[in-house]
């Protein structure tokens, strides 16, 4: 899809001196180009890797209603008002077919108007597996080297694409609305094992007393129910620190126990106390090491999702070389051929190459 | 071929600004925009010209189109395009007017760097397709 553009790559150290220089238009066209995936765009996120490493990244997800903006807002608000810069990044689906999208959630940054030090990005999900995870990875390091002392994601939770944006944080934060009983039913669904704090916000309403309590029962049970190992369920995923499969009582002074916190985001009430939680969840990955791991863990998946994509990309190439995928589908269905094979001749090449030139040909296979 | 995936997708922002509360055009473009395939943020009503510009700015789109109906539009516009400027964001911004713009003053928000105006009776089509062909190279 590229339409003659002219090499846009020329300019890409400017940018990066005007963005560790603090403008803000050299941050928003990198994230732009993060985003489009524009010719170049690797380069400057690995220039920009180095000055990278001092923000704290926090996620913020939840239902749809929750009250995830104005919380965020609020937040922003707050860090400012303790003289520190914030970064938001807010993502919002868009339409699977025309690609479109209006995103919303710039609307309710009210308490930051005329602030450039809040920096508020809109980014929507394009629609691309796992790509989304990338860029908002890459735009989240876009803020750090710009030098923002918190980063915000926030996202909707509803899926395994979320929780992977949302791995991206340091601390996730999993907003409730109260009551309804259905909410809390859907967060045992998988979104409750990312929570590092839980919010009941809009708490001055009917339920939210009710809903903390059910919240505070199910992550109870969560720490009782011996099938869980460890208590970072996305952690342990990523083959992250197993070390507490036992549970066992000895690690019992350094463990966290999701705290369940109650918000009115609207007026503010509970934002000082939620956001003293996570500093304090922030202490104690750093106290227990867990910074460090769950860091070393989330650059290793970014190497791994690199490589994924990088290989995928060259085998398409290899694959439109050979006239594309239809003909062996073909051949597939008249049985002259099946799958296995195919695979195995397109990747004849790479392998190859992998044999002659590569370290991992000692041993076949 | 398709090495490099890019997917570059028009982003604009629609906004209100000033003391107008009619914000039926500016829903519908905001619409007419995303079923076109852009990404679309809306401003929200009674914004302030330093708001838009805030988010111009951060939003880094390649279209802002200021909805207004208010008659205040000598002041208000050539405020947000100032501040557009000072914020280098200016050159590659493709900024459009709708709404109630009487012929006089036409020529005078032409002239401070509005690329077109769209009155009552412009269609859905025409304003997308003139997106699609004046939306900056960037």
């Amino acid at each position: 899809m590229s339409e003659g553009e002219p090499e846009s790559g020329t300019a890409e150290p400017e940018l990066i001196a005007e963005l560790l220089d603090g403008k803000h238009r050299a941050l928003a066209r990198v994230i732009s180009k993060i985003e489009n995936r524009a010719p170049g765009y690797r380069d400057l996120v690995s220039r920009l890797h180095a000055h990278t490493g001092t923000a704290d990244v926090i996620g913020i997800t939840g239902s749809p209603g929750a009250g995830k903006s104005t919380l965020v807002d609020k937040m922003a608000a707050t860090y400012r008002d303790r003289g520190e810069t914030v970064g938001v990044i807010a993502i919002d689906p868009s339409s699977p077919f025309t690609g479109g999208a209006v995103l919303g959630d710039r609307i309710r940054m009210a308490s930051n108007v005329g602030d450039m030090d809040v920096f508020f990005r809109s980014m929507s999900a394009r629609g691309t597996l796992g790509g989304l995870s990338t860029a908002t990875t890459d735009a989240v390091k876009a803020f750090d080297a710009f030098g923002k002392d918190k980063v915000i994601i926030e996202t909707v939770g509803a899926g395994q694409n979320e929780v992977d944006i949302v791995s991206t944080a340091d601390t996730v934060a999993v907003l409730v609305p109260p009551s309804s009983g259905d909410d809390v039913q859907m967060l045992k669904a998988g979104i409750l094992e990312i929570a590092d704090v839980l919010v009941v916000n809009k708490a001055d309403m009917d339920g939210a007393d009710r809903t903390v309590m059910e919240l505070r029962e199910m992550v109870r049970m969560r720490n009782d129910s011996p099938s869980f190992a460890g208590h970072h369920g996305a952690e342990a995923g990523y083959g992250g620190d197993d070390r507490a499969a036992g549970h066992g009582e000895a690690d019992e002074s350094d463990d966290w126990e999701p705290p369940v916190l109650e918000t009115v985001a609207k007026s503010g009430e509970g934002v000082e106390a939620f956001l003293d939680t996570l500093a304090e969840h922030r202490d104690w990955l750093e106290r227990t090491g867990r910074l460090e791991g769950k860091t070393r863990t989330r650059y290793a998946e970014e190497i791994r999702t690199l490589l994924r994509e990088d290989t995928s990309r060259l085998v398409g190439r290899e694959l439109d070389a050979r006239g594309g995928l239809e003909e062996y589908v073909d051949a597939v269905m008249d049985r002259e051929t099946d799958p296995y094979t195919v695979a195995d001749e397109v990747l004849e090449p790479l392998r190859e190459c992998v044999e002659e030139h590569g370290r991992g040909g000692e041993d076949g296979s | 071929m398709s090495t490099d995936q890019e997917q570059r997708t028009i982003r604009c922002l629609v906004a209100k600004v000033g003391l107008d509360g009619h914000d039926r055009g500016a829903h519908v473009i905001a619409r007419a925009f995303r079923d076109a395939g852009f990404e679309v943020i809306y401003s929200g009503l009674h914004k302030a010209p330093d708001e838009i510009v805030q988010a111009a700015v951060q939003e880094d789109v390649d279209v802002l189109g200021i909805s207004i109906l208010s008659g205040a539009h000598n002041t208000l516009v050539p405020k947000i395009l100032d501040g557009l400027r000072e914020y280098d964001a200016f050159e590659d911004t493709l900024v459009i007017v709708g709404g109630i713009i009487p012929e006089d003053d036409r020529e005078t928000l032409r002239e401070a760097g509005v690329a077109e105006i769209f009155g009552p009776g412009a269609s859905m089509e025409e304003t997308v397709r003139f997106v699609r062909e004046n939306a900056p190279e960037r």
